[in-house]
């Protein structure tokens, strides 16, 4: 199953998806990642610039990555009961 | 209400200052995450899914407009626009980034407000009555003994590494409008035969994984004695709570475990050693501080016929407004459980009518309640009108209060790190379903948490429910019988937990049985659960 | 020389014995350690004899030894205190306001961010072991 990294903003904590060379807000700018994640999330883990930062078990749809729990769905689209803070691309029935 | 001296002011300056301070050093790496975190927590400011949380400390739940008017400004300023009222009486921004809360916690201080120990393993908000001060019934106002314990608590060196959270609370009158018998430590203050107003002293509540009722440790405690009291318990625990295990660190797992005859003592035989050491403010200082709560000039002929005939307005007053001690005025409360809002939030419109509200009907004041709403304390009957007409304007004339569709819920897993479970959208699905027949159902309290932290009061529901992960699932526990009133008890789960569908369902299901079970319209639903058992509802509602 | 894990804010000159346990603590000696667990009233009896009494702190946030401090101070123990173990910088003034004067830490201290602790609060709201007066004191005056 693909996993993505995900992890919030020190500054801001905006939440934010790994795209293999650089930090998105935006969840289909996420890549799978492989046996590499451990090694990465140990590396930004110890350069305490990202917090929160975890492996989501994701599944591919034909709109972009679906994160398997409710949590992580909640994450990346913003609160279920304000659709208004959600992205066109990302609205609250991706929950 | 309390106004900062130039002391008050300069320790809030320098907090400000001092975390600002912190911020920067964390932005520039100089302190790791690990040592940051507790300094970030002990100003309220959490980490949650979308963004940064900041708890404003609302002390004792009381606001004048001009810090209402502050907290719609630094929505607006530096959050999407809204807050939410908590059930400890403080508010949340949801939106927070780190770099911008020195500014705004600046923003705070020039308003006297602050975010001191709203987290962190401190003490936390000192919680009250929102009819305080207004209460025909209390002995006395109990808000100038929460602000002295507000200062004692602020930046204590021995009691802010405590082995968890700390919540106290103080109420003025039988009737507990505060939960005392949930908290960490609960005051409740009463006259000794003499008439000199005292404490007595309850330790160890609390809900959470293990719910329980506090234990009166001292029927009668003089207000010479307050504070070196005060320290003696906190000593006990910092010595003597469970440091190995974060969901037996409360203090109420130590009064549990050594039994409150013990546990008594033992903080008898630490109070001998402290009180001599001269840590008990003087009368004088209380003195001050209870003049700062003189009740505001109110006219006591004030009217109190006033014209009924308006049927919706009629029945605001009739749910939503309290007897005053002063005839002619009233305690209103405003709802911000409109059915399918969001329980608790408020736009910054909103705060801001409030705010002028409260200054041109209320004598300037303004509680926040612990079931997330808030009051109006001292309005003239006269006025009650043309104030619900600017209510209604505004989506804030529901009349709920204490009814099926006035649910508490926390902020759930739309918004927490913590959570299980979503709240907020059973809570709206709720309102709405019961809100037709809610006259008919009369008093009806409702709790949601999304975790077992309990921080929707679940446990104290007369319907409580719980959101809990089943398999990756969102799932919910259906408990009934708690109340956080001087009847004080906690809900029991009923039977197996169901989908978010099926809790509304079976809540409905509660409800009809309680409908056809209850001895006269006027047998509250917990009185029923309370005189008939489990059984009869179980039958209901798993069939 | 210069031990930037070590602030110390007493003039005396440092007492180096080796602090023993309090299990294995006997009449005489003049350093022990206190553990997070250990009583610090074990100690009264022996204050006058005892120059340094360390306090460990094996994590942070555990903070049983701001008690222990105290309650010694309370006592009446003169000599000095000295927090030992895994202390942030950001803990110095609550660590002082217990009775505190001898820190060592797991980390180096950045002299310049202790100045600024120790002197971030002009005034406190209670009275602690460092004898500063409270906020309640100077107002009546």
């Amino acid at each position: 199953m693909p996993r993505v990294l995900t992890g919030n903003r020190l500054e801001t904590g905006d939440v934010l998806w790994w795209t293999g060379n650089d930090w998105s807000l935006h969840l289909n700018d996420a890549v799978a990642l492989g046996d590499e994640a451990e090694a990465l999330v140990a590396r930004l883990t110890a350069a305490e610039r990202i917090n929160d930062l975890v492996l989501v078990d994701v599944d591919a749809t034909d709109t972009g990555w679906r994160p398997r729990s409710t949590r992580e769905r909640v994450r990346a689209v913003g609160p279920s009961v304000r659709p208004d803070f959600a992205l066109p691309s990302l609205p609250v029935d991706a929950i | 209400m309390y106004k900062y001296d130039e002391y008050d002011q300069a320790i809030v300056d320098a907090r400000v200052e001092e975390f600002r301070d912190q911020v920067q050093r964390r932005l520039n790496n100089e302190i790791s995450e690990d040592a940051f975190k507790p300094l970030r927590l002990m100003n309220g400011l959490y980490l949650q899914l979308h963004a940064y949380m900041l708890r404003v400390a609302i002390p004792y739940g009381t606001l004048s407009a001009r810090q209402m008017r502050m907290l719609a400004h630094i929505a607006r300023r530096y959050d999407r626009g809204y807050a939410h009222f908590t059930t400890r009486q403080n508010l949340q921004y949801n939106w927070m980034k780190l770099e911008e809360t020195p500014d705004l916690l600046a923003d705070l201080a020039s308003v006297e407000m602050h975010a001191f120990q709203t987290s962190g393993n401190c003490i936390r908000n000192i919680s009250s009555d929102q009819f305080a001060g207004a209460a025909a019934d209390e002995i006395a106002d109990p808000r100038p003994y929460a602000e002295l314990l507000r200062q004692w608590s602020t930046l204590h060196p021995e009691f802010s590494f405590l082995p968890r959270k700390f919540k106290i609370a103080v109420t003025g009158s039988d009737t507990d409008r505060a939960a005392i018998q949930l908290h960490d430590i609960g005051l409740q203050l009463i006259r000794n035969d003499a008439g000199e107003i005292g404490m007595k002293v309850l330790v160890g509540g609390g809900m959470g994984r293990t719910p329980l009722l506090a234990h009166v440790i001292r029927d009668y405690l003089p207000m010479a004695d307050y504070l070196s009291y005060m320290e003696a318990i906190l000593r006990v625990y910092n010595r003597h709570g469970r440091r190995d295990n974060i969901y037996k660190a409360r203090i109420k797992i130590l009064v549990n475990d050594l039994g409150p005859a013990e546990f008594a003592a033992q903080v008898e035989a630490e109070w001998a050693q402290m009180k001599p050491l001269g840590l008990d403010a003087p009368a004088a200082e209380l003195a001050r501080i209870v003049a700062q709560f003189a009740p505001p000039a109110l006219d006591a002929d004030a009217p109190a016929d006033i014209d009924l005939s308006d049927a919706g307005f009629a029945n605001w007053v009739a749910v939503n407004t309290h007897p005053h001690k002063v005839p002619g005025h009233a305690i209103v409360t405003i709802s911000l459980k409109a059915p399918g809002e969001i329980p608790g939030d408020a736009s910054a419109d909103q705060m801001d009518l409030i705010a002028d509200l409260a200054e041109q009907y209320a004598g300037d004041e303004i509680r926040v309640t612990h079931a997330q709403n808030l009051v109006l304390p001292h309005v003239r009957r006269a006025d009650l009108f043309t104030l619900w007409q600017a209510l209604v304007g505004a989506g804030l004339a529901t009349a709920n209060l204490d009814r099926a569709s006035d649910i508490i819920a926390c902020p759930g897993l739309d918004y927490c790190t913590l959570a299980n479970a979503r709240s907020i959208p059973i809570a709206q699905k709720l309102a709405v379903k019961l809100a037709p027949q809610e006259a008919d159902l009369g008093e009806l309290k409702i709790k949601i948490s999304g975790c077992i932290n309990a921080c929707g009061h679940h446990h104290a529901g007369h319907i409580g429910i719980l959101g809990v992960d089943r398999k990756g699932d969102e799932n919910y526990q259906l408990l009934l019988g708690g109340s956080g009133a001087e009847d004080a008890s906690l809900a029991k789960i009923l039977g197996p937990g169901f989908d978010e569908d099926g809790i509304v369902v079976a809540v409905e299901k509660v409800v009809d049985c309680y409908k056809a079970l209850r001895s006269d319209p006027a047998e509250r639903l917990l009185d029923t659960y309370r005189r008939v058992g489990a059984a009869p509802f179980k039958e209901a509602v798993y069939g | 020389m210069a031990d930037s894990h070590l602030l110390r804010l007493r003039d005396d000159a440092v007492h180096d014995a080796a602090a023993v346990a309090l299990a294995d603590h006997q009449q005489g000696d003049t350093a022990v350690q206190l553990a997070p667990a250990d009583d610090a009233r074990a100690l009264i009896p022996h204050l006058a004899t005892l120059h340094r009494i360390d306090i460990v702190f094996l994590k942070f946030r555990d903070g049983r030894g701001f008690s222990s401090a105290r309650i010694l101070r309370e006592a009446g123990f003169t000599g000095e205190i000295r927090a030992v173990g895994d202390l942030k910088i950001d803990q110095l003034g609550f660590l002082v306001r217990a009775g505190f004067d001898a820190v060592r830490s797991d980390l180096p201290f950045d002299p310049a961010v202790v100045t600024r602790t120790l002197q971030r609060f002009a005034h406190v709201y209670m009275k602690a072991a460092d004898g500063r007066p409270p906020v309640w004191a100077l107002r009546g005056a």
